[in-house]
């Protein structure tokens, strides 16, 4: 007879043997297993009340091989990667650590929320970094909000005038003098599996 | 006296100018030396670690690497810097094939990073290495009958609590009284501010500015001090958007903690980049109108 916990999709499968192999990349990522479901993450989170699957839940979700679901709710992209649920865990879960190792999986396969375009910002600010080899802050706030909801960025342009003003906002990028040192770099590292 | 290679990180140069300019000015005062890395490139951030992240820890180790050869701790005042770092000497002391990948990857750009460097908060280079008892000396305009609330935020104390506790830290508080100031309760001290949501779900971060201003307002706070540039820049820079979305009368200036240290060395507000502050201190004490009272 079956086990119905391993009868899970190809795609599913997948995702799993993906998953197993971000949280062993990481120091103490496989003390994931060791999860009570206590919910003391959940409920040390200052965002847990703004996310569609809470903390507990989602690795509660994923024992059940429903991958594609977390992937496809806002919470992971919620996190502001605090880490109070990191230290409060009574098992030493990295679960901070974890929601960056569901993160790399939903972009590297391109699986997202519904209108929740929080993805695009890490994607314009890693082309920053490969042009200029520091952030570039007026540049990725625009970017980002022509990229996720155009009136965002009449709504932020007073925000960014405001700094302007106290020279806190620069116009132009800087790029390093060894920004190929840096591309150099990323490229070699890119080589190096998904992780 | 000691010397730190200073790695400023991207923020410093524009939204947290303010904390690089009172941090340069501090440390000279106080005799201690920065010396940029140079040509530093960004750590990688929090994004880095969303997407790949051997690529974020291997430009971050670029830095290590250009520090290492100047034989001295890395002074990184913003937090997210700060753990990144820290992160990436951890990852690299964790698995010696992620170091040699690491290593692979600066090879390309005729790098090598084999010695650790320690990575140090300048909260944490004030208090332990120069030390309070120094400080107090040093202190010509005590800060005497302002209340400061001291905001942590996140990443300076978690996920490791390198020099403080995790949850209950007090370096900054110890360090505030001994420049003569009224330390308020501040129970969200290490409470987060939502970082980058203000920029993705603008919701979620006005709410938890709102609660972090709330908590210094109920506790008589007259400003909130931080150690960290997105923590300044969500507090001070959407100030006016939580009073209009909540129906409030914010106006509290948010400081860095180097302002603080500064004034009380008798600095003036221009020489720590005070005046780039969106919301200005009242007080004429602190202004360094009033002298000695």
């Amino acid at each position: 007879m079956a086990d119905t916990l391993t009868m899970v999709s190809p795609s599913e499968a997948e995702l799993q043997e993906a998953f197993w192999e971000q949280v062993d990349s990481f120091p103490d990522g496989y003390r994931i297993k060791k999860c009570l479901q206590c919910g003391t993450c959940t409920g040390t989170c200052p965002v847990s009340d703004f996310m569609d699957l809470t903390p507990r839940q989602t690795v509660a979700m994923f024992r059940a091989g429903r991958i594609e679901e977390i992937l496809r709710s806002r919470s992971i992209w919620v996190c502001a990667s605090c880490y109070s649920c990191t230290v409060r865990c009574p098992q030493n879960i990295r679960v901070t650590d974890t929601m960056y190792a569901l993160k790399r999986i939903a972009m590297q396969r391109r699986i997202y929320p519904r209108n929740f375009p929080v993805h695009r910002l890490s994607s314009t600010f890693l082309d920053n970094i490969y042009k200029y080899g520091r952030n570039y802050e007026l540049g990725l706030g625009v970017k980002y909000f022509m990229r996720s909801g155009f009136t965002k960025l009449f709504k932020n342009a007073g925000y960014g005038l405001k700094l302007m003003r106290r020279e806190r906002m620069g116009l132009l990028p800087q790029r390093i003098k060894r920004v190929r040192q840096v591309q150099a770099i990323i490229k070699k590292a890119n080589e190096f599996g998904e992780h | 006296m000691t010397d730190y290679a200073y790695y400023p990180g991207c923020s410093l140069e524009h939204t947290g100018s303010p904390y690089d300019i009172s941090v340069r000015a501090v440390f000279k005062q106080l005799g201690l030396g920065l010396t940029e890395i140079e040509d530093w490139n960004c750590c990688g951030a929090t994004m880095y670690m969303s997407a790949k992240k051997i690529v974020g820890y291997a430009i971050s180790a670029r830095n290590l690497a250009l520090a290492q050869d100047m034989g001295m701790d890395i002074c990184a005042p913003c937090s997210s810097c700060y753990t990144i770092l820290k992160k990436t000497n951890r990852h690299i002391a964790w698995d010696p094939q992620e170091r040699e990948k690491i290593n692979a990857a600066l090879s390309a750009a005729e790098l090598r990073y084999d010695h650790m460097v320690t990575v140090r908060h300048p909260l944490d280079i004030i208090v332990n290495d120069f030390g309070l008892e120094a400080l107090k000396e040093a202190v010509t305009n005590p800060l005497t009958g302002i209340k400061v609330a001291p905001y942590y935020g996140c990443q300076i104390v978690r996920p490791h609590g390198y020099f403080d506790d995790v949850d209950e830290p007090v370096t900054m508080d110890q360090l505030f009284e001994a420049l003569g100031a009224e330390v308020v309760h501040y129970p969200p001290k290490v409470r987060c501010c939502g970082g980058m949501l203000m920029t993705t779900d603008e919701e979620i971060g006005l709410r938890l500015c709102n609660g972090l201003l709330q908590a210094a307002a109920d506790n008589d706070a007259e400003m909130i001090a931080t150690a960290c540039p997105l923590c300044q820049i969500n507090l001070e820079g959407y100030q006016d958007k939580i009073n209009a979305r909540y129906g409030q009368k914010f106006n509290i200036p948010i400081l860095y903690f180097t302002h603080l240290v500064g004034l009380a060395l008798g600095l003036k507000e221009k020489e720590l980049g005070m005046d780039r502050l969106l919301i200005p201190v009242r007080s004429a004490k602190l202004r360094g109108e009033v002298a000695n009272v």
